[in-house]
């Protein structure tokens, strides 16, 4: 494999501390493993932090309105929310063990470096999971001021969250706050390491992810229904608000993805050069749009020339550092890299059209799209929206291969000497399949019951 | 100095965990052994009903106890992940399946369905505090050896005191669960209930009592430095403390008052955390990392301190809110049995 030969790789010598590594033979398999597991609970996550504020939104329009339709609609989406992060809080856990478990020589050199970051997340954490409870539970036995206030929480406290999250990975492609001496990590500043470079950029993107991918989820199982005949005021106002939030968010993204890229292009221009495809050091490099990358070549894709160098550097002319700038065993594997990268800006671009089209129709004409095929787009947006932004994910941390903490700590060096990976890994699989297959079970089963339950009732009983 | 605080906290929170998170795994054991379908099902709904609005904030204790641990004592956190991390592992997937099947067994809606989850849940429940409880004597018990590299995988958590460990932290959840739910049962109106986990609470107090006890007598054998700790000093205080607590507990459930009892049973296990860790002090891995060796530089430990005063600030308030609601009832839902075919109504 050649991805584990490159990880594997001897040391460069390019001054970065050499950090005593075990022998471990499923090196690949533990990062799969870790990949899983983000696989599985950054969707849950983008539901965390941004289906609260649309559930909000809708139980806000109740209280100007006092429209018992939206009632209904908030409490329902309300019971899917509180699923959804029960789900999120157990992938979440097991994230939190995987760190220690997989990598724990990565958390024992630098485990005080970013952990501050962790810390405040679980101070979010908690606030969440209390809210949550009490939000849900609540429905129609706190005033309904009171009830809407307690949702506010909720809604904080999963951007700020998302926030300490995104800044240790912000952290792991910016290392900053400490120094090495012989190896050893000193002068810890936890604050610097916790507000790097990256943490601006990668939050926004994540945040306006979060909302793409819920918005055009939940529109998506209206569309479905509108597909099929139901029109009714709730079904309606089910589809509007969400896609309408996705649709303005897909736009700002970007925007917002462009200014990620440029910092990347400037802190990480391997990782750059990874993803898009460039072997050699350019002035005036072009920039390849689409196409499936395999050993070295783009295949069916479109060269515009210079046009790397003017998004990277805002200048057609500027110079573009390839992956021919460092020895073979600081690149990252350039095929994953480069067609996730190209998956989520493809997807990125789709959506941005659909979205200007639904914004179009809706701001000139006032109504909603006629058009059969538009709700049909709308269906599989959902998933395409989780195919970009795993995609995003895996670009931005397979393009930080092979390090773990960029340029100071290499995952080989990170990774456990634990033999049993691939039982884990299994394991991890095992459960995580049967976790999705119950999990849709479950929603479809709760869209199916009566929506009259979630009417309004008095309050006090 | 900034140290002792460090671990004060996270002895606080691995206090809490077990206290809140145990009660809630306890709870899994009674679901488990309730008995057949129809028998069973007034207990699995009390089950239910008592623990959906707090198990997820209940939950979070554990992540703070791994922050903690990984931000103030990072050194030892590797080496204990490095060694312990199949009893660490398998307690990791059974929170999954276990928060999972939770949260939906609720929507069973045939027998199979219901068995099935309820099954997994159960199960689950009993096996996470066994895990953990066998990964706290597998520390206690100086089995995890000086970082970097790991002990043997299978041997540092099957010794005496770790097994010991791992079954008491079992009975010890029962024990809580049972005290917490004959509570509930009152505020809930219902008298079978209160006799049922009555009952529960005083058998398990007394198993987990002669547990303690009997205990003591294989650590002494398998462990004589934890022993030595735990009887004398500090340590020797806090597990009279626990004795005394825990006989409290006991006449207030001979006299039926339950809320009271709450708070004493939680106080008789919290006491057995902090004798172990006082036991066990100054060292966090004995013989081999001692606290101030584990723990992170000033540099990390006081901006965590300021974390864990931010976090007191707002935590405080926002649970206690979370638990007056739930213990005015303002969260129950309507208690229902769970019994095969019918599907429980959710908030």
């Amino acid at each position: 494999m050649p991805a584990l030969d490159l990880l594997g790789g001897a040391l460069s010598a390019l001054g970065q501390a050499n950090f005593p590594s075990v022998d471990q033979d499923y090196l690949l398999e533990a990062r799969q493993m870790q990949a899983l597991s983000l696989g599985v609970h950054i969707p849950l996550v983008c539901f965390g932090i941004s289906f609260p504020a649309i559930v909000l939104f809708v139980e806000g329009l109740y209280l100007r309105t006092g429209d018992p339709v939206y009632h209904q609609l908030a409490k329902r989406w309300s019971k899917v929310m509180l699923i959804l992060f029960a789900v999120g809080v157990v992938t979440g856990t097991i994230l939190s063990f995987e760190l220690g478990l997989l990598w724990p020589e990565w958390m024992a050199k630098f485990g005080d470096v970013f952990g501050i970051a962790f810390a405040l997340e679980g101070v979010s954490f908690f606030v969440e999971a209390i809210f949550i409870s009490i939000y849900v539970y609540g429905w129609d036995r706190l005033s309904s001021k009171t009830h809407f206030k307690m949702g506010i929480p909720i809604v904080i406290t999963g951007f700020t969250g998302s926030m300490m999250v995104i800044a240790v990975n912000g952290w792991m492609n910016q290392p900053t706050g400490f120094t090495l001496r012989d190896g050893e990590v000193v002068d810890v500043q936890p604050f610097a390491a916790l507000f790097n470079s990256n943490l601006w950029h990668e939050l926004i993107h994540m945040y306006l992810a979060g909302f793409i991918v819920s918005g055009f989820i939940v529109a998506g199982v209206y569309a479905l229904a509108r597909l099929r005949g139901r029109r009714d005021r709730y079904h309606r106002v089910a589809l509007i608000v969400p896609l309408t939030v996705a649709c303005l968010a897909t736009p700002v993204q970007l925007l917002v993805g462009d200014w990620a890229a440029r910092t990347v292009a400037e802190n990480q221009p391997t990782k750059l050069a990874a993803f898009e495809g460039l072997d050699e050091t350019t002035k005036g490099a072009g920039l390849t749009l689409g196409g499936v990358y395999v050993d070295g070549e783009t295949y069916l894709g479109i060269t515009i020339p210079d046009l790397l160098s003017l998004l990277a550097f805002h200048d057609p002319n500027a110079t573009v550092q390839g992956l021919d700038a460092v020895p073979e065993s600081d690149r990252p594997p350039v095929g994953p890299v480069r067609n996730a990268f190209t998956a989520m800006v493809m997807i990125g671009s789709a959506l941005a059209a659909l979205a200007a089209v639904y914004l179009f129709v809706w701001f000139r004409r006032w109504r909603l799209p006629r058009s059969k095929w538009f709700y049909r787009a709308v269906v599989i947006a959902g998933p395409l929206s989780v195919v970009a932004l795993i995609s995003g994910w895996i670009a931005t941390e397979v393009g930080r291969q092979p390090w773990i903490v960029y340029e100071v700590m290499r995952t080989s060096e990170a990774v456990t000497g634990a033999d049993g990976i691939p039982i884990g890994y299994a394991t991890v699989a095992v459960v995580y399949l049967t976790l999705a297959a119950v999990v849709v079970w479950l929603l479809r089963r709760l869209a199916r019951q009566p929506v009259e339950r979630e009417l309004p009732a008095e309050v006090g009983r | 100095m900034t140290v002792d605080l460090v671990t004060a906290v996270l002895v606080i929170g691995v206090t809490a965990y077990a206290v809140l998170g145990g009660a809630d795994f306890g709870a899994g054991f009674w679901d488990l052994t309730a008995g057949g379908a129809q028998r069973g099902a007034r207990v699995r709904g009390l089950v239910k009903r008592s623990m959906g609005p707090v198990w997820e904030a209940n939950h979070v204790w554990l992540i703070f106890v791994l922050v903690i641990f990984w931000t103030g004592f990072p050194e030892a956190f590797g080496a204990v992940m490095s060694t312990l991390y199949v009893p660490l592992f398998a307690a990791a997937v059974g929170i999954i399946l276990r928060g999972v099947a939770f949260a939906v067994r609720g929507e069973a809606a045939t027998i199979r369905e219901a068995r099935g989850f309820g099954a997994t849940f159960a199960l689950s429940s009993v096996l996470v505090p066994f895990f953990f409880g066998a990964t706290i004597g597998a520390i206690a018990s100086g089995q995890v050896p000086a970082p970097p590299g790991g002990g043997d995988p299978i041997d540092s958590w099957t010794n005496a005191t770790s097994l010991y460990i791992g079954v008491l932290a079992v009975a010890t959840g029962a024990y809580l669960a049972a005290v917490f739910m004959a509570a509930d049962a009152v505020r809930a109106g219902l008298p079978d209930l209160i006799r049922a986990f009555r009952a529960r609470a005083l058998g398990a107090a007394a198993v987990t009592g002669a547990l303690a006890i009997g205990g003591i007598l294989v650590v002494r054998e398998d462990a004589p430095d934890l022993y030595d700790g735990l009887t004398s000093g500090a340590g020797l205080v806090a597990v009279i403390g626990s004795v005394i607590a825990g006989s409290v507990t006991a006449a207030l459930l001979w006299r039926g008052r339950f809320g009271p009892a709450r708070f004493t049973s939680a106080v008789a296990v919290g006491a057995v955390i902090v004798g172990f860790a006082l036991a066990l002090s100054p060292d966090l891995l004995p013989g081999v990392l001692s606290l101030d060796q584990a723990a992170a530089g000033d540099d990390t430990l006081i901006p965590l301190l300021a974390c864990v005063v931010i976090a007191v600030v707002i935590l405080v308030p926002s649970l206690t809110l979370l638990y007056r609601l739930t213990l005015r009832g303002t969260l129950d839902t309507e208690f229902r049995p769970i019994v095969a075919a019918d599907r429980e109504e959710r908030p």
